[in-house]
């Protein structure tokens, strides 16, 4: 028998008034943004957009009211999450403290933390980083090296984090640092803080120039950083479990099939331009993964709305997800062989410019393929 | 699972689990057509879950049908059963009663005049041993009987027959029905879908389980991470096709045939899902795997032989394809969140 389970799951049928209020809310604020802007997805980031999303309560959307949520339910939230990435909204700024930051803190947070921050994320005002990898911990993420050293009222951090996403532009970094160097505490050694990285001495913040030229990620180093004692996530030692819990959020939604969408919508365009049968074959098949995956996808959303674990079905989305983004560009290349191009070509030929740059990325993030095949083993049983 | 499928679901694994071996499916792939099974399952009503009570069924929806094709693919049984399936709700949608014994689909060319049909089909499932055939003429449901057909012997390479089927004025019993005129070829890709789920399924366990009992330079193979990785991509096929054939079912029950568009993107997935799977399978089980004597053969060639049934992946994705780019880019995504 598999041991995971994708029980189909239907949307509820009152998600419908908010699936079209959010697409006439993107039809006006995206009416003149390039497409190779939109095809940037939730790595586009856009404080303004992020504060109308705020105002209309889609961040936020299950949280309890009063930490600024909305009390929705997981249905509503992958609905508005879906059409925001099918669009190509820049939801980038407030993406992380949405998706896995305020559920963070929610579950192991205290309440002042809670307090202090989640009203401020559900408005789009306040953002969020991960410091997870270092120099010499990316996948073996429980080498973690950067020390958080106690000392009175706080900890004292010292150390580098490495590929966070957005920390130019965020106001906390969820980070895991070491509290115990001893060798026998691997694992329970490993705690998360939050760290403001706005009003913190000791904190230096580079941003590293990808492949495309593009600055989203950053090398962020710490020289006796202070940390106070009521920024500790949860209880010193139970990082390594914290972190697991919320890789499943980061493994689970809708972006990790969707963020080479606007690419296929742009194939289709063409084929339609040239009329014809031509490339009918494989946008067939290309729909056919496409409505597959979806399901896949609204199978874990309705576990998560169930209160279930979906840890091994969401790295299993994440793997046939990023196969399908990834051939996306191989695909578009083989099918119309039009060369992909920077600034001044046409909108397929910018947006596939940018995805055939981004592309490598989409199994390197949030827990390579390999890892994450390695997580899909150990449930088969065979690890 | 609802009540129903609890009850389709032990009574079609129990019986299936229990009877098919390798030593009846070796006997079917010689040319003995295991009656004895047939005998049972019609018995347990299992060719009559899409018929309805008041005719004699179990009232089943497609979404229950499911559990029973997925099980007839998973045990890899000798037997027109998801065949019967199709062609009983074929039946009853027309109102026609189903007949005793084995009956199959006639997916060819015919001309129907005066209550009797000609033409031919061709690879029948099981045309020789079966005593009817269901035929869809010009929006008619046609039973026909085969006893007087001219039947010439074919195989796939499951080695399941795929007859050639000559009908020559038989006599026959129609009613019109609700069905568009390529009902054949769409529910016959689902039904097919379905049973590739259940093998890909069982494809996936297999190899598993050979991969935590085969031991290579001093460990089971399965802890070497290059297998591992290989199984976790087969797990995560079977797993996509499980789910794309469930959503097509369902939404046959939601919208009929006007769910072609879901049943095409699943015959597409367990194609594409299919040459992968089989290849990985083969490739844990070694050699052994290779041989007659071992039984994945039996699930891997029933792979290689339904993906081209009821209309290729590439058939199915050249229609889905012209229908996606004729409704216009922007009109994907609409049409994928509206179902």
């Amino acid at each position: 028998m598999q041991p995971f389970r994708f029980d189909l799951c239907e949307l509820p049928g009152e998600t419908k008034g908010l699936r079209e209020d959010i697409r006439a809310f993107l039809a006006e604020e995206l009416r003149h943004v390039p497409k190779v802007t939109r095809a940037q997805t939730w790595s586009g980031s856009d404080p303004e957009f992020s504060r109308k999303m705020g105002a209309k309560g889609w961040i936020g959307m299950t949280w309890p009211k009063k930490y600024g949520g909305h009390e929705r339910s997981f249905f509503d939230r992958y609905v508005m999450l879906e059409e925001m990435l099918a669009a190509g909204a820049p939801v980038g700024a407030h993406w992380i403290g949405d998706r896995q930051s305020g559920p963070l803190l929610l579950r192991f947070g205290t309440e002042e933390q809670r307090q202090l921050i989640l009203p401020r994320v559900a408005k789009g005002e306040c953002y969020f980083c991960i410091g997870m990898s270092e120099p010499d911990s990316g996948s073996d993420l429980a080498a973690t090296r950067t020390r958080a050293d106690k000392v009175d009222g706080g900890y004292r951090v010292n150390g580098t984090k490495l590929w966070s996403s957005g920390a130019h532009t965020a106001h906390y970094m969820i980070a895991l640092f070491r509290t115990d160097s001893s060798p026998e505490a691997k694992h329970s050694g490993l705690t998360q803080f939050i760290v403001d990285l706005k009003n913190t001495d000791g904190i230096t913040i580079r941003p590293i120039r990808d492949l495309a030229g593009n600055a989203h990620f950053n090398e962020v180093v710490f020289e006796d950083a202070f940390v106070p004692d009521d920024m500790l996530v949860g209880s010193e030692g139970s990082g390594w479990g914290q972190v697991t819990a919320e890789l499943a959020f980061e493994r689970s939604g809708p972006e990790r099939y969707l963020s080479s969408f606007l690419l296929m919508v742009e194939m289709i365009r063409e084929l339609e331009r040239r009329g014809g049968d031509e490339g009918a074959e494989v946008i067939g098949r290309l729909v056919a993964h496409l409505v597959t995956l979806r399901q896949m996808s609204l199978s874990v959303a309705g576990m998560l709305e169930k209160g279930e674990n979906p840890a091994l079905e969401a790295s299993v989305v994440k793997d046939l997800g990023a196969i399908f983004e990834q051939d996306m560009p191989v695909v578009a290349h083989e099918l119309l062989g039009i060369a992909p191009t920077i600034g001044d070509g046409s909108d397929y030929e910018e947006v596939l410019g940018y995805l055939t740059q981004t592309t490598p990325s989409f199994s390197l993030r949030g827990g390579t393929r390999e890892i994450l095949r390695g997580i899909i083993a150990r449930g088969l049983g065979l690890r | 699972m609802n009540e129903l499928q609890t009850i389709l679901s032990d009574s079609v694994n129990g019986l299936l689990s229990d009877r098919v071996n390798k030593a009846l499916i070796q006997k079917a792939e010689e040319g003995v057509f295991p009656s004895v099974l047939w005998n049972e399952v019609e018995a347990n009503g299992l060719t009559r879950v899409l018929v309805p009570e008041d005719q004699g069924g179990a009232g089943a929806t497609w979404a229950d049908a499911a559990i029973v094709l997925k099980a007839a693919g998973e045990h890899v049984a000798p037997l027109p059963l998801a065949e019967a399936i199709l062609a009983n709700w074929f039946l009853a949608e027309a109102g026609l009663e189903a007949p005793e014994g084995v009956t199959t689909l006639l997916d060819g060319d015919f001309v129907f005049q005066g209550g009797k049909l000609s033409g031919e089909a061709k690879r029948v499932p099981w045309g020789r041993d079966a005593a009817h055939g269901v035929a869809l003429v010009k929006g008619e449901i046609v039973l026909v009987p085969l006893a007087g057909a001219k039947i010439a012997p074919g195989l796939n390479v499951a080695r399941e027959p795929r007859d050639h089927v000559v009908l020559n004025e038989v006599a026959v019993k129609s009613a019109k029905a609700a069905l568009p005129n390529d009902a054949m070829q769409l529910y016959g890709a689902l039904i097919r879908a379905c049973q590739m789920a259940g093998a890909l399924s069982y494809l996936s366990a297999q190899s598993v389980a050979y991969a935590n009992e085969r031991t290579q330079f001093g460990k089971p193979i399965g802890k070497f991470q290059a297998i591992q990785q290989q199984l976790a991509v087969l797990s995560t096929q079977a797993a996509a096709c499980g789910v794309i054939t469930d959503f097509a079912c369902a939404q046959v029950v939601k919208r009929g045939a006007e769910a072609a568009f879901e049943i095409a993107a699943a015959k597409i997935r367990v194609d594409d899902a299919s040459s992968i799977a089989t290849s990985i399978a083969h490739q844990v089980h070694g050699a052994i795997g290779f041989t007659y004597e071992h039984g994945l053969h039996f699930a891997t060639r029933r792979l290689w032989s339904w993906r081209a049934e009821f209309g290729s992946g590439t058939e199915w994705a050249k229609r889905l394809g012209r229908e996606t780019i004729k409704g216009g880019a922007d009109a994907l995504w609409p049409h994928v969140t509206a179902r």
